[in-house]
């Protein structure tokens, strides 16, 4: 059953496309050489380039092109060798020289396709329109002053890669995915960090609705949406908006708009007629950008492992499932994680631990996979412990506990604590011996068949030893004692 | 011999010899600006203290015997390249108070070679105009005068006007020059200089205030086509910082001076030949035909059939990108700002912008802007891209039968200031002969090689072949030879 919202006519559908802008990584600007570190001091990091100064000239970084190919054939595209800068002429305070400079004809990236994940398991192919370069424009900031507003223009000039979809998905659930799925195969190509909160990844929401069967209705462009769950809520409110307008006997006019993520509602920001006329034409300063075949063979060649190829080699290789691949996939530095504690080891026991108790002391600890309160090598030495007797499960995750709080490694806690298990069956059977000796009645109980309490014979034991016996064992001599 | 009559090639072999110093050089010529520049005014701003300095440093590198090829030599800058620490306005309110914290790459080339530089020259607005009367700083004074007309005010053409009236008077020994449509050609022909437009891509636009881009090209003004041989070699070179700028290395032009035209082929477009040019025009033209043809060059009938559409594709291309390269002139980070209390961003601009931009600026920004809009950019600005592609095809064409082309370097001798001026498409006209060149980014120089029937100077124009400078030169020193054009205009230095 696809996603409907049902309005007072009916129920209608949802037709979804995003550009998503994300900032190359990369240490220069797609033109100049400053650098492109967040959160330093406004304007430090300028050339006269960047601020539009008389004179100055445009040179292309070859690594944020070269970003730009990685991203392609991370997206399953086709990479133009050929391609153009425009420029992008409107004034604004925050746009020194008048124009962006963007590649609006020829894009060095074609079409492409990224498949998602839904939540009932299924899975979906949205296809890419294109990828293209562009140069970011300065920051404005209009509350520093009663009167003035203050321009920052270390934004001025930076990388960016304007993706473009088709307009392939239909609920807000696909519209997240697919972010979700963008921005992790950003991330493991390392050609964007994905920070949406910095605003190194933003997105504008091509919104239109629909009667079954219809073609496309007038669509509207919710601008500069800054998280995976505004997108989701912008897509509602936007199409909900646009059924009323429908519904009401309106017609839905093409326009931009902003999400007011405070009300849940979009506004418009400026309709068809006030839009700009760009007068885009051919950057003179710039040359054609022309790659060879062989750069973007070497480029392809060096590509990391991308997402849905890990995910398949961990089903494959570890024996996990779908699902459970998938969750250790979603982040690199997560997969890197769960590598470093399955190679050599039970890669099942593994997943559990680091998608139950690893995640968990994550959100506890409020640290993240990055910056774990227990090392990949600390956790694959603690599940070593299990695997050698040392610890029972039950000890283990105590021990866990403790490594969590002390970022100790699991043989020193043990060590220190003795908190070794007891695999000694003579010492165990001295307990045993003591524990039905004090509990005699219930003993009888159990000879006559009252099974259950077999579980509080197991519970003294471990009682008495602390937590410490074997439980294999523990139950072995209990079975053979109580006869 | 006054140390301003030399030629620039003299005055390197009298520094050499010891003859003059580098700073007796520059105080002759410092003087020379300060007696004829209230007149002239053909400096936007002089420089004469650091003018002084830099000879003086050169006189004390010559003697650690670190002398370069310009060591010493003094030259007017157009103030269109970005000098440090000097103001550079290009000729424009709105660049007002604007000292750049960069130098040029051409101008940095040629104080590497040991160039004293004595101001910043006079020019059209941003580059656009013919005559040096669109300068907000006023027009420049053409040195020459009317034989039968003495008190009218000749220009010096434009819009690199202030170099070429500043070397035809003897105030600088050379000059740097941009050349979008004809802004070096023009005024060399109207002052009796030689001046060129090289191959684009041959010199650096970095640090130059762009007017436009794809067609915008540094050049230099000299009295001798062999002294701009000299310059051209120390301004030109490969530079990482202009995308545009060509990687290939810089031939020695000077000594392509002497080679001989014997055998070449002279290449003579009909479509050159325009109704309503004055007599002189076509005369010198044949008689320059006729010196080749004398010093052993075969002369060759060719046509260019697209130069009927060069000047309004021109009016397209140039004006467009004009529009898009001075949007930053705003007044938000330098220069001129207009601003009103409580105003808002669109009235700075508007305020900035009206007051700070002359009315040719003005009407260019507006025809750009026009022709890049929606629903005409395909009219104009793509129909004129494809033109320009056919113009460019002409002289590939042309090329393959000719080694070089000669053609008048102007429609007329200099005009008086208010001629022209009522109608902005006369003034156009002006380029008629130049603007193909640009459109295919061809070395053109221009060379004077006769007089008018009032004793103004006429120019004759060599292009040649991308990147083909050398036979350029080697045609232009021919004509120069033949013409023996040792005419002086009334008003220069030591006169």
């Amino acid at each position: 059953m696809s996603y409907t919202i049902e309005g007072t006519t009916g129920p209608w559908e949802l037709v979804i496309g995003l550009e998503v802008h994300a900032q190359v990584v990369s240490n220069a600007k797609l033109f100049s050489g400053a650098a492109t570190e967040f959160g330093a001091e406004p304007n430090s990091q300028v050339s006269f380039i960047d601020a539009g100064f008389p004179g100055m000239l445009p040179v292309i970084n070859r690594e944020c092109v070269a970003q730009a190919v990685r991203t392609g054939l991370g997206l399953n595209a086709k990479v133009n060798l050929w391609s153009r800068f425009d420029r992008k002429n409107y004034f604004y305070a925050d746009l020194p020289q008048g124009y962006q400079i963007s590649q609006y004809a020829h894009p060095i990236i074609g079409e492409g396709a990224v498949e998602i994940e839904l939540s009932d398991g299924t899975t979906k192919t949205i296809g890419i329109t294109r990828l293209h370069l562009e140069q970011d424009a300065g920051k404005s900031l209009h509350d520093q002053h009663p009167t003035k507003s203050f321009i920052d223009l270390n934004r001025s000039g930076v990388a960016l890669m304007e993706i473009v979809s088709e307009p392939d998905m239909r609920s807000p659930e696909e519209a997240g995915a697919y972010l979700t799925k963008l921005r992790q195969i950003l991330r493991y190509l390392g050609t964007c960090d994905g920070n949406m909160e910095e605003g190194s990844m933003r997105a504008d929401v091509n919104v239109s609705v629909r009667k079954a069967g219809e073609g496309y209705r007038t669509r509207c462009e919710v601008k500069n949406v800054n998280s995976i769950r505004f997108v989701m809520q912008a897509v509602e409110a936007e199409a909900r908006r646009q059924i009323e307008v429908w519904e009401g006997g309106g017609t839905v006019e093409q326009e931009t708009r902003l999400f007011d993520t405070g009300r849940g509602i979009t506004r418009s920001m400026r309709s068809k007629e006030d839009a700009h006329d760009y007068r885009y034409f051919p950057d003179p300063d710039l040359p054609p950008l022309v790659i060879a075949q062989s750069w973007v063979d070497e480029l392809k060649a060096a590509l990391p492992e991308l997402p849905d190829q890990r995910r398949a080699r961990y089903v494959r290789d570890y024996g996990i499932t779908p699902y459970d691949a998938h969750v250790l996939t979603l982040e690199k530095e997560t997969a890197a994680y769960y590598e470093a504690v399955a190679k050599g080891r039970d890669a099942k026991q593994a997943a559990n631990w680091v998608m139950g108790d690893l995640f968990a002391a994550i959100n506890r600890t409020k640290t993240s996979i990055a910056n774990p309160p227990v090392s990949a090598a600390d956790l694959g030495a603690l599940l070593d412990l299990m695997a050698d007797s040392t610890l029972s499960g039950k000890l283990a995750k105590e021990v866990f506990e403790v490594m969590v709080e002390t970022g100790r490694a699991p043989g020193v806690i043990v060590e220190e604590r003795g908190l070794r298990q007891v695999t000694d069956t003579g010492a165990i059977e001295a307990v045993i011996d003591e524990v039905l000796a004090k509990n005699a009645d219930k003993v009888a109980e159990y000879r006559s068949g009252k099974d259950k309490l077999f579980g509080f014979f197991v519970g003294q034991t471990m009682k008495a030893m602390q937590g410490k016996g074997n439980p294999a064992l523990v139950n072995e001599v209990l079975k053979k004692k109580l006869g | 011999m006054h140390p301003t009559d030399f030629t620039l090639a003299g005055a390197v072999a009298a520094l050499a010899e010891g003859a003059v110093s580098a700073e007796e050089l520059t105080r002759a010529h410092v003087d020379a600006i300060e007696a004829l520049n209230p007149r002239l005014n053909a400096f936007i701003t002089t420089t004469p203290d650091q003018a002084i300095e830099a000879a003086r440093a050169s006189d004390a590198k010559r003697k650690r015997g670190e002398a370069g090829p310009l060591e010493g030599i003094p030259l007017a800058i157009k103030d269109l390249f970005c000098t440090e620490g000097v103001q550079t306005t290009a000729a424009s309110r709105i660049l007002g108070g604007f000292i750049p914290p960069y130098e040029s790459t051409v101008t940095s080339n040629l104080k590497r070679d040991g160039a004293v530089f004595l101001g910043k020259a006079n020019l059209d607005e941003f580059a656009m105009g013919s005559s040096n009367l669109t300068s907000a700083y006023g027009g420049v004074l053409n040195p020459w005068s009317r034989r039968n007309d003495t008190d009218a005010r000749l220009v010096p053409g434009g819009s690199s006007g202030g170099s070429a009236a500043a070397v035809a008077a003897r105030l600088a020994l050379g000059a740097t020059g941009t050349d979008t449509g004809g802004s070096i050609r023009q005024p060399a022909a109207f002052c009796g200089i030689a001046g060129i437009k090289p191959t684009y891509g041959r010199c650096s636009r970095f640090g130059i205030v762009a007017f436009a881009s794809s067609l915008d090209q540094a050049g230099p003004f000299a009295r001798t086509v062999e002294d701009c041989a000299i310059l051209l070699r120390s301004m030109a070179g490969h530079d990482p910082k202009d995308s545009t700028s060509a990687d290939r290395p810089v031939p020695d032009f000077a000594a392509a001076c002497g080679r001989s035209v014997k055998g070449l082929r002279i290449g003579v477009p009909k479509e050159y030949r325009l109704d309503g040019t004055p007599p002189e025009i076509e005369r010198l033209w044949r008689q320059g035909l006729d010196w080749l043809r004398d010093a052993g060059a075969e002369i060759v009938d060719i046509s260019l059939p697209h130069t009927k559409y060069a000047l309004p594709t021109y009016y397209i291309v140039a004006p467009a990108e004009a529009s898009s390269n001075l949007a930053r002139y705003d007044g938000v980070r330098f220069g001129l700002r207009v601003a009103e209390k409580n105003s808002d961003l669109r009235d700075l601009y508007e305020r900035t912008r009206e007051a700070g931009f002359g009315q040719e600026v003005r009407r260019r920004i507006m025809i750009g802007t026009y022709v890049l809009s929606a629903g005409y950019y395909d009219a104009y600005y793509l129909k004129a891209q494809k033109v320009r592609a056919l113009i460019a095809r002409d002289f590939t064409e042309a090329f393959g039968r000719v080694d070089a082309i000669v053609t008048p370097a102007t429609p007329s001798a200099a005009f008086a200031e208010g001629e022209n001026s009522d109608d902005p498409i006369k003034m156009y006209l002006n380029d008629v002969f130049t603007v193909t060149a640009n459109l295919a980014g061809l070395p053109g120089l221009a060379v004077p090689a006769g007089l008018d029937p009032q004793g103004l100077p006429l120019g004759l124009q060599v292009i040649g072949r991308p990147f083909d400078e050398e036979t350029v030169f080697s045609v232009g020193a021919a004509i120069e030879r033949a013409a023996g054009f040792d005419a002086v205009p009334s008003m220069r230095a030591g006169a």
